[in-house]
């Protein structure tokens, strides 16, 4: 499939692009290159990801046996800084601040991003927030978990809750500047004739994301500040002992977190339809509707945060009004689903890795979603809230959905960033060990949820061991499947073919110049003449 | 040739909780329900990209057909499901809203969560530790507080589950149908050592709950529990039993209407009372002074307080029936009753209390 450019005269003299063009230290940096930043960025996140698995690792050793091997105090943190560095380290920042922050700029023919000095400021706000985390690790770690409820993390927790708490306060504020800056580029920087109706879809629901994170994450930086205030002075915002709310808590943490699922999961829809489109050599399927879909799903996402609280004692009418909403969010998810499954239709389909984990991303995802509207179900979430069922879900959208777009996504424009081919048959090799290790590790935990095992437990009755020790066994297959890649994508940087500008064949500006692309991307503006994903002339139309 | 599968069949975990309880039927059906739509889904999905994947490979098919979309196919995918979804929609509601409405003859039983336990308190008197005893086909009503942070209280065999939260009483509230010994967890982390806030629910046949229950209190029930407690903290003189002293009439109060000097009128419920008695300065009745009455909160533990309350309670002959019914466990004479309590911890509790 790959249109492997080698030993021509071209490959002899190597083309100086955004990553030979200089060496130092000081040249990375201080880049405002969008692409060198995307770099950083994936170098950190994956630190992070490899920090974050390495924790739900040793806890799934731990739930090996009814017993347990480690402490409460121990299992307590692990898990606590699993869910804090993946979501707020991880998933958050993954496709924004890497692949969207290196493709944004090209796919619209753009040379950078709106503010290049605002983007290299998020990563430095980045890693001072992960530093942040790290610290409370070291020191001994945090035990809320990564919702930390209150009055718990205000009053009763000895562990690092400030330090952490203020590294997800401060990481706020790098996602904030990459929504800002996505928007603004969006709306300023498209190239003559990129009208938001040819704009990919990729672009249209990192521009949604962007507005998500301009919108909710302020109120997660309140939140967190106020949780400061509470534990060092005791001023009775979320401990009732001394006139707060703990609901309070919830309300504010959820206005944002709610929304922030769909930060972490709307970009990687967007990679899926690139994806979807590349290897069915067939434009999106109403892409109209897709990309409203984004859209509409981030308006959506600010009024369902109270399905997080069915059982907590909000009033009943809250409660109904919340589910209902809930319900209306999953229609534009549900749309998205149908699209890509019509795009294929008719299509030309080849089976290259991107391809693959976009087809597991559509049936772990289209499971994840699902299985949230039992939760959006009034009745069923209170049978099913607080325990492994809940968590099961979640997974599915955020692992299942989220990462395998990431992976697809990485995948797909690796040679792109890279300028390099990986193993193919590795990289489909991993992407199946993905898929199967996932759905052994958290299918079983569906099961587990409905017969009651709740969250968050470091021992359990022992009926619950057999399908612990499956996740485990799930877990380990998993584990091995997220560590090859970052094994053959090293081993490609040196040993890897050159891939050629367009080893896909694949239609989009980002594909149309070198790999790796020059500094400042075009040698001149483009000028767009053409809708996205124009695989050739509409034969046909449909209904 | 089954005989020898049955050992394998037992080692398996299983897979389906117990039904134990009115709500469980109900909740297990609504949860097949959606089982089915989200497989029913599911397999469609995979079929089609299979299907799809398959039939329109590049080999088979090496020219793709462009088609812009269908504005008709795409109003479709979003109508149907959508009407699926209001059909969960309202059977989730409905059995959520039942599940807000005890029923009158409900008996009603306290808890307090504390890190890291359940105490329980009976209307008779009765205490326990994570362990708590109902008798089957009575509905039973759990009016819940908590000392400390967010727990929450989850019987899977009930399919019933409440967060309860420091400051407020919450309550939820079942009918076991199935005689049997159940999970109870906490399902809110609440710290350290949050997976071991578990215990049992007991669910005993009525005569053999009669059994168990008739030792009754060590200390009477809890509404004399409650009247030591206001003769000990000097309720008495001022909340004078027939006429008016400094500070309201209790007599009669109860789940009566009660005119605030804000103008405001207020239920003497539960929760009212609870946060008169903790903080007196939040609701001053018409007619009275504030700064009379001392705060009590950080002075005594939600167990009194549910004995202070059930003392007022007590207070209230007219209660209606509803409320009446939850005076009393139902009481049912078997013959051989013995005197003792089995699982009673009361005296044990009492030294655990904090501060």
């Amino acid at each position: 499939m790959a249109t492997i450019v080698q030993g021509t005269p071209e490959a002899v003299a190597e083309p100086v692009d955004y990553l030979n063009v200089s060496h130092t230290w000081k040249s990375w940096l201080f880049t405002t290159d969008h692409k060198r930043i995307a770099v950083l960025y994936l170098i950190s996140i994956t630190l992070m990801f490899v920090l974050g698995g390495a924790a739900a690792v040793a806890f799934r050793i731990n739930l090996l046996s009814p017993e347990g091997v480690f402490s409460a105090e121990t299992y307590n943190r692990l898990f606590s800084m699993h869910g804090i560095i993946m979501v707020f380290f991880f998933l958050v920042p993954s496709i924004p601040a890497t692949l969207a922050n290196f493709l944004i700029p090209i796919m619209i023919g753009a040379k950078d991003l709106a503010f290049p000095r605002i983007n290299l400021l998020s990563w430095y706000i980045y890693v001072v927030g992960a530093l942040f985390a790290i610290y409370a690790v070291v020191r001994g770690g945090v035990d809320t978990g990564w919702t930390f409820y209150a009055p718990f993390s205000s009053t009763y927790s000895n562990s690092y809750v400030l330090a952490a708490a203020f590294g997800v306060f401060i990481a706020g504020f790098s996602s904030i500047l990459t929504g800002l800056n996505f928007i603004v580029t969006v709306h300023k920087m498209r190239a003559p004739g990129m009208t938001w109706s040819r704009l990919p879809l990729f672009v249209w629901s990192n521009y949604a994301t962007g507005l998500i994170q301009v919108l909710g994450t302020p109120v997660l930086a309140i939140t967190m500040l106020l949780l400061a205030f509470e534990r060092i002075a005791h001023v009775g915002i979320f401990d009732p002992n001394i006139g707060g709310d703990p609901i309070l808590f919830q309300h504010l943490f959820w206005f944002y977190s709610h929304p922030a699922v769909y930060i972490m999961i709307l970009p990687g829809m967007g990679v899926i339809s690139e994806i979807i489109s590349c290897f069915s050599r067939k434009r999106v399927f109403g892409y109209n509707f897709v990309a409203f879909s984004s859209m509409a799903i981030a308006v959506l996402s600010f009024v369902v945060w109270g399905h997080h609280m069915f059982i907590t004692g909000e009033s009943m009418y809250s409660s109904i009004a919340f589910s209902i909403l809930s319900f209306l969010v999953a229609v534009p998810s549900a749309i998205k689903v149908f699209n890509w499954t019509a795009t294929m239709y008719k299509g030309s389909i080849s089976f290259d890795t991107p391809m693959l984990y976009a087809f597991g991303f559509i049936g772990l995802f289209t499971i994840g979603g699902l299985t949230g509207l039992f939760l959006a179900t009034l009745a069923t979430d209170v049978a099913t809230h607080g325990t492994y069922f809940v968590v099961a879900h979640f997974h599915y959208v955020m692992v299942g959905g989220m990462v395998m777009a990431y992976m697809g996504g990485l995948h797909f424009w690796w040679p792109k960033i890279t300028g390099r081919m990986y193993s193919e048959a590795w990289s489909k090799f991993s992407a199946l060990l993905v898929f199967v290790g996932f759905n052994l590790t958290f299918f079983p935990q569906f099961i587990l949820g409905y017969l009651g095992m709740p969250r968050r437990y470091h021992n359990y009755p022992p009926e619950f061991q057999t399908l612990n020790v499956l996740s485990t066994a799930g877990a380990s297959v998993l584990g091995l499947g997220y560590l090859l890649p970052i094994i053959y994508f090293l081993h490609s940087l040196k040993y890897g073919a050159r891939a050629g500008n367009n080893p896909w064949g694949a239609a989009g500006l980002e594909w149309q110049i070198q790999s790796p692309p020059t500094t400042f991307n075009f040698d001149e503006t483009p000028v767009v003449t053409e809708e996205a994903y124009n695989y050739g002339p509409v034969e046909e139309i449909v209904g | 040739m089954l005989a020898s599968l049955a050992p394998i069949l037992a080692d398996l975990p299983p897979l389906w909780p117990t039904q134990a309880s009115a709500q469980a039927g109900p909740i297990d059906d609504l949860y097949i329900f959606l089982t089915v739509v989200s497989a029913v889904m599911t397999i469609l999905i995979f079929v089609a990209i299979i299907v799809f994947a398959y039939k329109y490979r590049r080999r088979a098919h090496p020219h793709a057909t462009q088609i812009e979309g269908s504005t008709k196919l795409e109003l479709a995918w979003s109508i149907s499901p959508f009407l699926i979804m209001l059909i969960m929609f309202v059977w989730g509601a409905k059995l959520y809203y039942a599940a807000q409405n005890p029923p009158k003859d409900a008996m009603e039983v306290f808890v307090t969560g504390k890190q890291w336990m359940w105490k329980i308190q009976y209307p008779d008197g009765g205490r326990e530790i994570d362990e708590l005893h109902v008798p089957v086909g009575q509905p039973v009503k759990l009016t819940m507080a908590s000392e400390d942070v967010i727990h929450s209280f989850s019987i899977p065999a009930f399919r019933i589950r409440h967060d309860v939260v420091p400051g407020h009483y919450d309550s939820v509230w079942f009918t076991p149908t199935k005689p049997g010994r159940y999970h109870l967890f906490c399902t809110e982390y609440c710290g350290n050592q949050h997976a071991n806030m578990i215990g049992w629910v007991d669910v005993m046949e009525p005569k053999e709950y009669a059994n168990w229950a008739s030792g009754g209190g060590a200390q009477g029930t809890l509404a004399e529990q409650g009247e030591k407690l206001f003769q000990q903290f000097g309720c008495s003189t001022c909340h004078l039993l027939d006429q008016q002293g400094r500070c309201p009439i209790l007599r009669g109060l109860y789940n009566k209407p009660v005119q605030l000097n804000d103008g405001r009128t207020v239920t003497a419920d539960d929760a009212y009372i609870r946060e008169s008695i903790l903080d007196p300065n939040a609701k001053i009745v018409a007619g009275f002074e504030p700064n009379v009455m001392p705060q009590f909160k950080g002075q005594v533990t939600e167990e009194n307080v549910i004995q202070l309350i059930a003392y007022i309670k007590s207070l209230s002959p007219s209660t209606p029936a509803s409320q009446q019914g939850v005076q009393q466990r139902p009481v049912v004479i078997a013959p051989g009753a013995t005197g003792a309590m089995p699982n009673v911890k009361s005296p044990a509790t009492q030294e655990k209390q904090p501060r």
